[in-house]
């Protein structure tokens, strides 16, 4: 048991936690927005695999993380777009539209990896970056300090989504869409504009949280490359009770998991693998239970907006 | 999306056949099917593929000879039995994600069931089998339902988390306990269980092909679901909790008591899927048992309008795409993986498009309107 208890161990698990949660933090902060403003974007997984395929391969070709991660945005927008254009303009059921934006992302990045690609291949991800000073502090500096760059990214995001729903205008628009939007649109708000905004400004997120596992995780491709990933972050947008850092909590607990989850055979831990993962997928539903009846979600949640009829 | 007259009509349980609805119904899926092989074209040819070739393709693969048209049929039978359960839910207003889950464990129980009781006779072994999976199937669609009814848990998000459980559970199950013993003793270790006896299997209706008698099971299902939905009172109360929920409420109906049954049905419809793939076609349970049905079930299942008699060609039209899809692969080295492309597309398109249906059922019930009043 004394293995357990090195600090090696235990710096080389939290290390990992804090890495790990990024690809969660940018896939629930978008989300967060689109249900902020009313709209459930079920199709976070199929963008973020999206996003992990064209990131991938524009670092594969050009060797430029930059176009790698504005490729993997791009995606992402275009796909905003369409969730939009579907769940906003025709106003369609959102979970069964997001459900199609999901196989529509999972057979593009497939068809993209078959047919640009084909096998797995590793390519160079981000580098660890080291802070200046704050880097060397003992145990801390290792665990906070010397993490790649969406790292930083995705911890950053925090307090700015933090600042852009609660203390600017766009962010009061946005969470007025999504509880009244009848009231937002008699006082001159154009909820469908708002609604576009979020829901495709999240999309953009959910491409850099494809990229970031993909170029910042693995440094790899391959077909289903998420395994839900997406929607367990869909499930920290409750989880979080639509708060940034909530989310961020949220995130951290399952990238917890997932880093005990890689730590297990040195921890000595006899559990089949099989076991092991479905681990983050049973505290989700744990999780979705204790959190649902507690939490209160945006009042316009899920309901299309149809000014013809309000 | 329907409008209120629509509603009531559909209620009192004997729907009016108004023409121009049923030409918009049936219209609209095509033209959102149309919708979607342009766009994936486009998405073809940035991939230096000729679409046409794709798809002239996948058209001859799946309906140039009789073996690709009774290969379609194999797949539209797991594809129809889950769009039934799809249906059911939907109906009710519950989306059921959970497909690929249900499949899986349908297919567990329905191969531990046979493996466990091998000395009965077919008579009884075959029948109690399929029941046998129907219920490990409505087990795991009443894991949800129960959620979303106790606990206001999202269904959707929670049978999502059920079939990546199951996946694993099946993973577990067909490398352990399982796991053929014959792979054991010559050193293969296959993931996948042993072969079930002869009694199990379904017959095949065609020889030298995989059509088995799910096609027909399924078939008669698709008519008792019907039966069910429009001729049963808890069939009424099913789609009177999905029309309009607090309506129901008012009239006394016990909303989240209907949507956990519907959801526990869907599972069991899906669970017999796994049980036709499993005595019908391979024989045995092994990894990729499910073959994405429990998606592509939901295609199916709106593209037939969320109605048995729709769901029919519906199943045997994706069916068929699947197995084009596959043709094509080989033929042109154009990865099948097209066809989820295609599929995502048609959902979101179809989906899309009921709001459009509303709108040109508005515009002739004004014109009906209209006429009345130039009458007067």
């Amino acid at each position: 048991m004394e293995a357990v208890f090195n600090s090696t161990i235990i710096i080389g698990i939290l290390t990992a936690a804090i890495r790990l949660a990024t690809p969660y933090i940018f896939a629930s902060i978008g989300e967060a927005f689109a249900q902020t403003s009313g709209v459930v974007n079920l199709g976070v997984d199929g963008i973020m695999l999206v996003g992990a395929f064209i990131a991938f391969y524009i670092q594969l070709q050009t060797g430029n993380l930059l176009f790698a991660v504005l490729g993997a945005m791009g995606a992402g927008i275009l796909m905003g777009l369409l969730m939009s254009l579907i769940s906003v303009t025709l106003r369609a059921e959102q979970g069964i539209s997001g459900i199609g934006l999901y196989m529509f992302g999972f057979g593009l990045s497939s068809l993209m990896f078959k047919k640009l690609v084909g096998t797995v291949q590793h390519v160079d991800g981000f580098k660890p970056l080291h802070i200046p000073f704050l880097a060397d502090i003992p145990y801390l500096g290792e665990i906070f300090f010397q993490q790649s760059l969406p790292v930083y990214g995705a911890f950053l995001l925090i307090p700015i989504s933090w600042f852009i729903l609660d203390k600017t205008t766009w962010g009061l628009k946005i969470k007025a869409v999504g509880q009244n939007p009848a009231a937002a649109d008699s006082l001159g708000v154009n909820v469908d504009v708002v609604r576009y905004f979020s829901v495709t400004f999240g999309s953009m997120l959910a491409g850099i949280a494809g990229a970031s596992l993909s170029l910042a995780m693995v440094n790899l491709f391959q077909e289903n490359l998420t395994a839900g990933l997406g929607f367990i972050a869909v499930a920290l947008v409750y989880f979080g009770g639509w708060r940034p850092v909530g989310i961020m909590a949220g995130a951290l607990l399952f990238s917890t998991v997932n880093a005990f989850q890689l730590f297990m055979q040195v921890l000595g831990v006899n559990l089949p693998s099989d076991v092991a993962n479905m681990l983050p997928y049973l505290i989700t539903i744990v999780a979705l239970v204790a959190v649902t009846s507690k939490v209160r979600s945006p009042a316009a949640l899920n309901k299309p907006f149809d000014r013809a009829e309000n | 999306m329907k409008t209120p007259e629509m509603k009531e009509k559909e209620l009192t349980g004997k729907p009016p056949i108004s023409w121009d609805q049923v030409l918009v119904q049936i219209s609209l899926p095509i033209l959102a099917m149309i919708l979607a092989l342009l766009i994936s074209g486009i998405l073809l040819v940035f991939l230096d593929v000729e679409p046409i070739e794709a798809y002239k393709s996948i058209f001859t693969g799946a309906f140039g000879e009789k073996a690709g048209i009774i290969q379609s049929l194999v797949k539209a039978t797991p594809l129809l039995l889950v769009g039934l359960g799809i249906t059911i839910a939907f109906r009710a207003s519950v989306i059921n994600i959970g497909g690929e889950g249900q499949i899986i464990l349908g297919a567990l129980g329905a191969t531990s069931w046979a493996l466990y009781f091998r000395e009965w006779p077919s008579w009884l072994l075959v029948p109690t089998t399929l029941i046998a999976s129907f219920i490990t199937g409505a087990f795991w669609g009443f894991i949800p339902g129960f959620l979303k009814a106790k606990f206001k848990v999202n269904e959707i998000l929670s049978t999502v988390m059920l079939n990546a459980i199951a996946l694993q559970l099946m993973n577990l199950l067909v490398r352990g306990p399982l796991m053929d013993p014959e792979g054991i003793t010559s050193g293969m270790f296959l993931a996948q269980s042993e072969k079930l006896p002869t009694t199990a299997w379904l017959p095949r209706l065609v020889p030298q092909s995989l059509l088995n008698a799910g096609a027909i099971i399924a078939v008669v299902l698709a008519i008792l679901v019907y039966i069910f939905l429009w001729r049963t009172t808890i069939g009424f109360r099913i789609r009177a909790v999905g029309l309009n929920p607090h309506a129901s409420r008012y009239a006394g109906i016990n909303v989240p008591f209907y949507q956990a049954l519907s959801l526990t049905l869907a599972g069991g419809f899906a669970g017999v899927a796994g049980a036709v793939e499993v005595m019908g076609v391979h024989h045995r349970l092994l990894e990729g048992i499910t073959g994405g049905y429990g998606f592509s079930g939901i295609v199916a299942a709106l593209f037939g309008g969320l109605h048995p008699v729709g769901l029919i060609p519906a199943s045997y039209l994706f069916g068929s795409l699947l197995v084009g899809a596959d043709k094509m692969q080989r033929a042109t080295q154009v990865p099948s993986a097209l066809i989820q492309v295609l599929l995502g597309l048609v959902v979101l398109f179809v989906v899309g498009s009921s709001y459009l249906s509303k709108k040109i059922s508005l515009k002739s019930i004004f014109r009906n309107k209209k006429k009345e009043i130039e009458v007067q």
